[in-house]
């Protein structure tokens, strides 16, 4: 800490952003300190049922994050506390923390839940949104990291019946809050927001009529794991609804309210409910949603809203609900509509479910005051289009819904780009607070027979209540080569690890059972376990007899015993073939590549610059900028070409980054840390090797066909309406905008998300330049969503009409006799309108990158159906290539404005630099391994692996598959295709499982 | 039947499970304490992709009445891209042969199960168990009781 720069970040909120944000710094080699007010991480996403547009299992993609961050070295989690100072300045802040009592000592909690069971009260479960009840001492939900319970104090009756079942004696009644005081470099706020109270939009008789939902309670009503385990029924009798209306806006794009803003997911999460709910309900259901415009402007959103309508027959209602009335005899509910036609309805529905939107969080205004940021009008952190990820504070960044309302992917991009932000401040404090892990040197077994001890877990009375522990034990000591075993309350404590460690001297164990709970959630630690006793960690295998078991079998204490003892006979079998694996490591060189000179790929340059990395930038025109230098002001009404220059200014001065322009990258070869690459730069070829390569290549605008673009003069796009704006060439007194061209349609079924906010933005500044100028927006959905909804709003009170047309009914643009003409349906004057402008302005769609499909194929990565990259993940590996070591971001993976490609592009680097850190990366051990005796070099396994880890190779004169152990994932299906078993797949060998089938099924014939 | 099984039959199952989705589904039925009967031991591999049919034939020498096959949901849950869709055509492929030796097809039942679907898990056994105690035992067993 030569420069007195801390390297150290707190995290202010636990949600999937403050998690990602978490996880990256962490792994770049900085300390993080992880808060959150709740007793456990997870934050909305973890009370979610699934997510849009690929109907993903939420709990199931959020929760390896919770386990990899609650287990991460370089993590401490702070919940249940709040921040309440803050000192010092960027790279060396003092911040002050409460943190809560649980009444219940973290340390000696381990989780199992005995204390709940017994617990008397029944207090409301909020992580179920109150449809159902909880006991007074509790988890938030199964997964919470930590595992450990709280007591509500009040609701809590001081029964102290947990404090006597808890073996672990973790309960204490009388502890106090306590104040922690941290040091730390930078902070990421990320605490989310705060669902719209449906009781202020007291029409809709939310809080009266027991059939009215919000969405959060029907995520809740949809999950398996929710108040009716995942059938849908109505609150007031259980039965199964027929008939639901989703109702859109609520609480959003309403000034009665106070909210003008739009909240950005609902339309999507609503639309996603009402899929879900058609899957779940076993009977005929019909879903109606009430909606003012669709806004599906996200990636693959659209085609998911069309799959809606079309697949699951969801009907679309374009109105806002006027109230909702109750039929007290039966419990339904009557929806006040005036229809499409402008006539007042009112339609029956036996589920009404209110689309609540975003909130700022409930403690904003103390935020505000404790970081000494600025809060913009709606109570959501200030930040400006350039700099979205940074607060009024130096040194303090922002992410997620905070930041202004908006879903998972987008909160997660401005995790990761906020941890960029964060990491550039404090580089030189790197390595500094986390330390590296020292492990005895590794005992050679590979000659010995197999000593196994095995360790069989009583879970307090979770296992021990049903499962005759020491019976499984002595029985364990019956088996071959078992040498020693014996029962433990808890296998997991501290105590119990160092037993273990002391039993592997005693007794020469060189391989290790632990008969328990489930692997997926405990392996890791008893690896590390053999790891500092000094065995391998691969010498070490689970029998799950307490959630696949013992919980299950609660009434057959006799079969439950039997069953776990053939569960350990089973891993017994297994853990005498388990040989010691390696985990392959690979050096890195710390360099990036990025591909693309745009805002993108300049602002990701600069922040690995500002890491300390170097950078290879290469551009294929003769000028960076990009798509930027095209765009002259923004709907903010601010300037960007002057950031623009100063951003050229900064990538060209930097010393750190290497700029190729009118350059292509030819070839890439290698793996994550190791690539090389040829670029073609002023007619010679030069050789570059880097770790990552960051793909920024952009999009273009598309160039109309329709509406006699190219024809007459008079018909434009908006960029080059935008031009003459912006050049004072700009007279016309009559225009018409068409949206939507080349968007939404047959060939391209998606939005291009940026021409609802440029069209806004143009006819505003039409209206700035000419107030008498007449103004036609023809649209099918306004798609202005968050912030920008306010410009919308601006735009109609200065008069510029907005007419809705459909697919059926498309505008008609013609030139009679040299005099423009346009005719479009008047929905509200139900008639046909022809007007004539002086100018018809086409928003022509953004299309990918004519280029991509070369860059795709050099890279090895995916595109859409479309043409744009396709992410790892839609949800959580927005920057991602599932490729490791590629990285993405801006317009190459789908159109988006500037904030949201800087914040991507942020992201990239963030992601980037945890590979970057290090010297070497440590990749798995259970990888495939080829029998080069055996490979016949048939291919099979080549064009079977989804990652492209096997590679054929040419040893002894005969083509052999080769595995890149960097790129193996270990799922197998490689050697599971060799027809002759020349490739084994470590830790899952075809003999080792074999031997647990045969040793599973043993006993059980014999009885 | 034979005279000597007065006890009712109990089969046995075995479970191939992929890590990510329906292992976790069935610890899901744990931590939700949904019961379901004893008849099934689990084996967990990483991928449904790698579950050789070599495991499945196996289980069945070895006495087993059934065999669950479980990996993540099509077309795009599997954490390794497409797994599943190979476990798919392993399984449909290896019904027939073990026709071919006599075994009910009914025997092997291949299920996507997700990480949140516990309850569907346990039904899934309990199904299984059901329907297997109305074919019987398995005819390879009986074979093996004869010799």
């Amino acid at each position: 800490m030569a420069d007195g720069k801390v390297g150290a970040v707190l995290v202010v909120g636990g949600g999937v952003a403050g998690i990602q944000a978490s996880l990256d710094l962490a792994d770049s080699g900085f300390k993080v300190y992880l808060l959150d007010e709740a007793p456990s991480i997870g934050g909305v996403m973890a009370q979610l049922d699934k997510t849009f547009p690929t109907n993903d299992c939420s709990m199931c993609i959020l929760a390896p994050k919770l386990v990899a961050a609650g287990r991460h070295s370089n993590i401490t989690l702070i919940t249940n506390a709040e921040v309440m100072a803050v000192d010092g300045e960027p790279g060396n802040f003092e911040v002050k923390i409460l943190k809560r009592s649980r009444y219940i000592n973290e340390e000696k909690c381990n989780g199992c839940g005995l204390c709940a069971q017994k617990c008397p009260v029944e207090a409301i479960d909020t992580y179920n949104k109150g449809l159902t009840d909880r006991s007074a001492i509790y988890v938030e939900f199964p997964q919470a990291v930590p595992l450990r319970f709280k007591i509500d104090r009040e609701k809590c009756i001081g029964c102290r019946t947990c404090q006597e079942v808890c073996k672990a004696n973790a309960v204490e009644y009388d502890q106090k809050d306590t104040e922690v005081v941290l040091n730390v470099g930078s902070i990421i706020l990320a605490p989310g927001f705060e669902p719209f109270d449906a009781r202020l939009k007291s029409e809709y008789g939310y809080g009266r009529y027991q059939n009215v939902v919000t969405s959060m309670e029907f995520e809740r009503i949809l999950n398996a794991s929710g108040p009716y385990g995942g059938v849908v029924l109505r609150p007031s009798d259980g039965e199964i609804p027929r008939k639901i209306a989703f109702v859109q806006c609520v609480g959003s794009r309403d000034a009665q309210v106070g909210n003008i803003y739009c909240s950005a997911a609902c339309c999507m999460y609503g639309i996603k409910e009402a899929i879900i709910a058609k899957e779940h309900v076993p009977t005929k259901l019909d879903c109606t949603m009430f909606y003012m415009d669709i806004r599906a402007y996200g990636k693959e959103f659209d085609a998911y809203y069309k799959r809606a309508q079309e697949e699951y027959s969801i009907r679309f209602v374009r109105s806002r609900v006027a109230r909702i009335t109750e039929d007290p005899s039966t419990g339904n509910l009557l929806v006040h509509y005036v229809g499409e036609d402008e006539t007042p309805r009112v339609e029956e529905f036996d589920m009404v479910v209110l689309s609540t939107g975003m909130k700022p969080p409930k403690n904003f205004e103390k935020l505000a005051k404790v970081f000494g940021i600025k809060i913009n009008k709606y109570g959501f952190c200030e930040t400006d289009p350039f700099t979205p990820l940074e607060t009024s504070k130096p040194g303090i960044y922002v992410c997620g819904a905070f930041n202004s309302p908006k879903d998972i992917p987008e909160s997660v991009a401005q995790a990761s780009g906020a941890a960029a932000k964060a990491m550039a401040v404090i580089a030189s404090g790197r390595g500094k607070l986390v330390a590296a892990k020292e492990y005895p040197p590794e005992i050679d077994v590979t000659s010995e027979e197999p000593r196994i001890g095995v360790f069989i877990c009583h879970c307090g009375i979770n296992i021990g209540g049903f499962v005759n522990v020491p019976e499984v034990v002595e029985y364990a000591k019956s088996l071959p080569n078992v040498v020693y075993a014996e029962g433990n309350l808890y296998t997991c404590s501290d105590d119990t690890q160092k037993r273990i460690r002391e039993k592997i001297q005693e007794f020469r164990l060189n391989r290790v059972v632990v008969a328990s709970c489930t692997p997926r959630t405990h392996e890791p630690l008893f690896r590390e376990t053999l790891r500092e006793a000094g065995l391998n960690p691969y010498l070490f295998e689970m029998a799950n007899i307490r959630d696949q078991c013992s919980w299950v079998h609660m009434h057959q204490p006799k079969e439950a015993t039997e069953k776990a003892k053939d569960l350990v006979r089973s891993v017994v079998a297994k853990a005498r073939l388990l040989t010691p694996l390696k985990n392959p490591t690979v050096n890195v060189t710390p360099v990036a590549l990025i591909i693309g000179g745009g805002v993108s790929g300049m602002t990701a340059a600069l922040e690995l610059a500002a890491q300390g990395f170097e950078v290879h930038l290469v551009e294929k025109e003769k000028e960076l900028g990009g798509h930027l230098r095209k765009i002259y002001y923004t709907l903010e009404g601010i300037d960007p070409q002057k950031f623009l220059n100063n951003l050229v200014k900064s990538v060209m001065e930097n010393d750190r980054i290497h700029v190729y322009l009118g350059a292509e990258v030819t070839e890439v070869s290698g793996f994550v840390g190791n690539f090389k690459s040829k670029i073609l730069h002023e007619g010679k070829e030069k050789l570059v090797e880097h770790g990552v390569v960051i793909v920024a290549v952009g999009a273009t605008e598309y160039q109309p066909k329709e509406y006699l673009y190219g024809q007459d003069p008079r018909v434009l796009t908006q960029h080059e309406l935008e031009e003459k704006l912006a050049k004072g060439e700009f007279n016309a007194k009559r225009i018409v905008m068409i949206q939507c061209v080349g968007a939404r349609n047959e060939e391209r079924p998606n939005c291009s998300r940026i021409c609802c906010g440029q069209a806004v933005k143009n006819a505003l500044k039409i209206k700035d330049v000419n107030p008498e100028a007449e103004v036609y927006v023809l649209y099918k959905d306004i798609r202005t969503y968050g912030f920008m909804e306010e410009y919308y709003r601006e735009a109609s009170e200065k008069g510029v009409l907005f007419i809705n047309y459909t697919d059926a009914c498309k505008p008609k643009v013609s030139n009679e006799n040299g005099v423009l003409k346009v005719s479009f349906w008047e929905p509200v004057l139900k008639q046909e309108v022809e007007i004539e402008p002086d100018l018809v302005i086409l928003s022509a769609a953004t299309i990918p990158n004519p280029d991509n499909k070369h860059v795709a194929e050099m890279l090895k990565v995916p595109l859409t159906k479309e043409g744009f990259f396709l992410e790892a993940h839609m949800k959580l590996r927005p920057v991602d290539f599932q490729t490791d070591g590629v990285f993405l971001c801006g317009m190459a993976h789908s159109p988006k404005f500037i904030d949201e490609c800087i914040a991507q592009a942020c992201a990239a680097a963030a992601r980037a630099a945890t590979i970057l850190s290090k010297k070497y990366l440590e990749m798995e051990g259970i990888v495939a391994n080829v029998d080069e005796d055996l490979c016949s070099g048939c291919r099979i396994c080549e064009s079977l692996c989804p990652y492209g880890a096997i590679e054929m190779t040419e040893k002894a004169g005969k083509v052999v598959a080769h595995v890149i152990e960097a790129l193996c994932k270990g799922c197998g299906v490689c050697g599971t295709a060799c027809p002759t078993k020349a490739i084994v797949l470590g830790h899952f060998t075809t003999e080792e499982i074999l031997a647990q089938v045969r040793a599973v099924l043993k006993e059980m014939i014999a009885e | 039947m034979s005279a000597h099984e007065k006890r009712e039959f109990e089969p046995k199952i075995v479970g191939f499970l992929c890590n990510w989705c329906s292992y976790a589904g069935a610890d899901l039925a744990g931590v939700s304490r949904i019961q379901y009967p004893p008849n099934i031991r689990v084996i967990r591999v990483m991928c449904s992709g790698r579950i050789d049919p070599v495991f499945i034939l196996e289980a069945f020498k070895n006495g087993a009445d059934g065999v669950l096959v479980s990996g993540c949901h099509l077309p795009s849950d599997c954490h390794y891209l497409s797994g599943n869709f190979k476990a798919l055509r392993r399984v449909t492929l290896l019904r027939r042969v073990i026709k071919e030796f006599g075994i009910e097809p009914e025997r092997l039942r291949l299920e996507w199960i997700s990480a949140s679907e516990g309850d569907k898990f346990a039904a899934v056994v309990r199904d299984m168990v059901e329907q297997i105690k109305k074919l019987g035992p398995s005819p390879l067993k009986m074979k093996e009781g004869e010799e």
